[in-house]
């Protein structure tokens, strides 16, 4: 078994650590949950421009105030920072699958070998639908899967062969966990920074995605 | 036919009079941005069912608000036999009445589901994208080999009338939109045989910039003004 690690330690932690990935000036759209704290961890002198699928380049924090004629995916009310735009949503898209975003990030039901992702339905319970989350894990020039390294009942969610329906097929980039990194590199899953909490041995006992581990498999960026 | 080119401003309903049993019906909108509220409401007074609604998502209803917000009511009242939509998981009413078999649900990812819409209006056959390759969004579709790469044939989305939301109109129809409220909206006032927008204002001729106007006037049928309902004089 894998040590459980405080839920709101996990979430930071996996947020900050994709937020170092990120480099100044890119343009990047953020899911909602884990994925949401990223722009909190971006590092001194890192300034992205947050895109929403509902049309804002440019979002920025929760105003004091509140006007639902500006909202961002999730519903929440969103400022708009200096060099903003908003476009409707057929542009929106056009910049989402037109390879225009640097990144996107998501969470995730499963995460396979192969960098399926599924992460919008489960059969027979309830069906949300995709949204734009085909699209973005499809256009993004990046896609960044923020996730718990297992499921609430202790089933790894980086699995060998997604079962549940698939969001993209090979679409994954980066999958960051509280326990690991693992990049996709040259078509293959690689287990780039482990968390100082368990060693390779135990992480793949744990984990039944097939992955490489890398020769230089660093400690995981951004734990102190 | 040559459309009036002063359009008519009516009260909502009278204009949803227009909006027959059995219609397709596109409404604009994001979540609560860009909703012509006032519209809805008169459409959920009137009771007009069998409609098929083609909206991004159908808004709100849950414990706070079983009646439902928005085009949500039309949903939960039972007026909608097909819903076309990108995301449902806000309503449980959506939800359950497929889930029951009592309401047909159509989905689509959210930039194949605008980008259909703009085909209906724009007048093309259809569009090939990536989006859903691999994936069961697949089923049932054609998949187009093109340079190697998969794509799948989206097909056109039009509507019998299409009730949007503008912030600023003139007497011409001409729209201009405000913050995220713009959404789905240019692109429903191409796609439909009625458009009904419902706005902030409607100002005389000349007192919108041409530079500013989004959707032209010539595609906007009838006016309305908002009325005051909790979230229509809210966004």
């Amino acid at each position: 078994m894998l040590p459980v690690l405080d839920e709101e330690v996990v979430r930071h932690r996996i947020a900050q650590r994709i937020a170092l990935d990120f480099e100044d000036g890119a343009v990047v759209n953020l899911g909602i949950g884990i994925p949401t704290l990223v722009s909190d961890y971006l590092p001194e002198g890192v300034h992205v421009m947050l895109q929403t699928e509902n049309g804002v380049i440019g979002a920025g924090p929760k105003p004091e105030v509140d006007d639902l004629r500006l909202i961002g995916a999730g519903g929440r009310c969103l400022s708009l920072l200096p060099g903003s735009s908003i476009v409707a949503s057929d542009m929106s898209f056009g910049l989402i699958r037109g390879g225009h975003l640097d990144a996107t990030v998501l969470g995730a039901l499963e995460v396979d070998s192969h960098s399926n992702l599924a992460n919008w339905m489960i059969p027979g319970k309830m069906v949300p639908g995709m949204g734009g989350a085909m699209d973005l894990v499809t256009g993004a020039r990046a896609v960044y899967v923020a996730t718990t390294h297992c499921d609430k009942k202790g089933r790894p969610k980086l699995v060998k062969e997604c079962t549940l329906p698939l969001t993209g097929a090979n679409v994954v980039s980066v999958v960051v966990t509280e326990f690991c990194l693992i990049r996709k590199i040259d078509g293959k899953m690689v287990l780039c920074e482990i968390a100082p909490e368990v060693t390779p041995e135990e992480l793949k006992a744990n984990t039944t995605m097939e992955y490489d581990v890398a020769p230089d498999l660093a400690p995981m960026k951004g734990i102190e | 036919m040559a459309h009036k080119l002063i359009k008519p401003v009516m009260s909502a309903e009278e204009a949803v009079t227009h909006i027959q049993p059995g219609s397709s019906l596109m409404v604009g909108g994001f979540n609560y941005a860009g909703v012509p509220y006032t519209l809805i409401d008169a459409l959920v007074a009137q009771g007009t069912d069998n409609l098929h609604l083609i909206s991004n998502d159908t808004l709100y209803a849950n414990d706070r608000h079983p009646e439902g917000i928005g085009h949500g009511k039309l949903v939960v009242n039972g007026q909608c036999r097909k819903v076309t939509a990108s995301h449902v998981g806000l309503n449980r009413e959506t939800q359950r009445l497929f889930n029951e078999g009592k309401m047909e649900l159509e989905l689509v990812p959210q930039g194949s589901f605008v980008e259909r819409i703009r085909c209906g209006g724009f007048g093309l056959g259809g569009f090939l994208t990536p989006t859903g390759v691999g994936t069961i969004h697949e089923e049932g579709k054609q998949v187009i080999e093109v340079d190697g790469k998969k794509f799948i044939l989206e097909l056109p989305l039009k509507a019998d009338v299409a009730i949007i939301r503008g912030y600023k109109a003139d007497r011409w129809g001409n729209l201009t939109y405000y913050g995220t409220g713009r959404n789905f909206n240019p692109a429903m006032a191409t796609a439909a045989d009625l458009v009904i927008a419902e706005v902030d204002m409607i100002l005389a001729q000349g007192d919108i910039d041409p530079n500013d106007v989004v959707t032209p006037g010539m595609l906007v049928d009838i006016l309305v003004l908002k009325g005051d309902g909790y979230y229509a004089s809210r966004t």
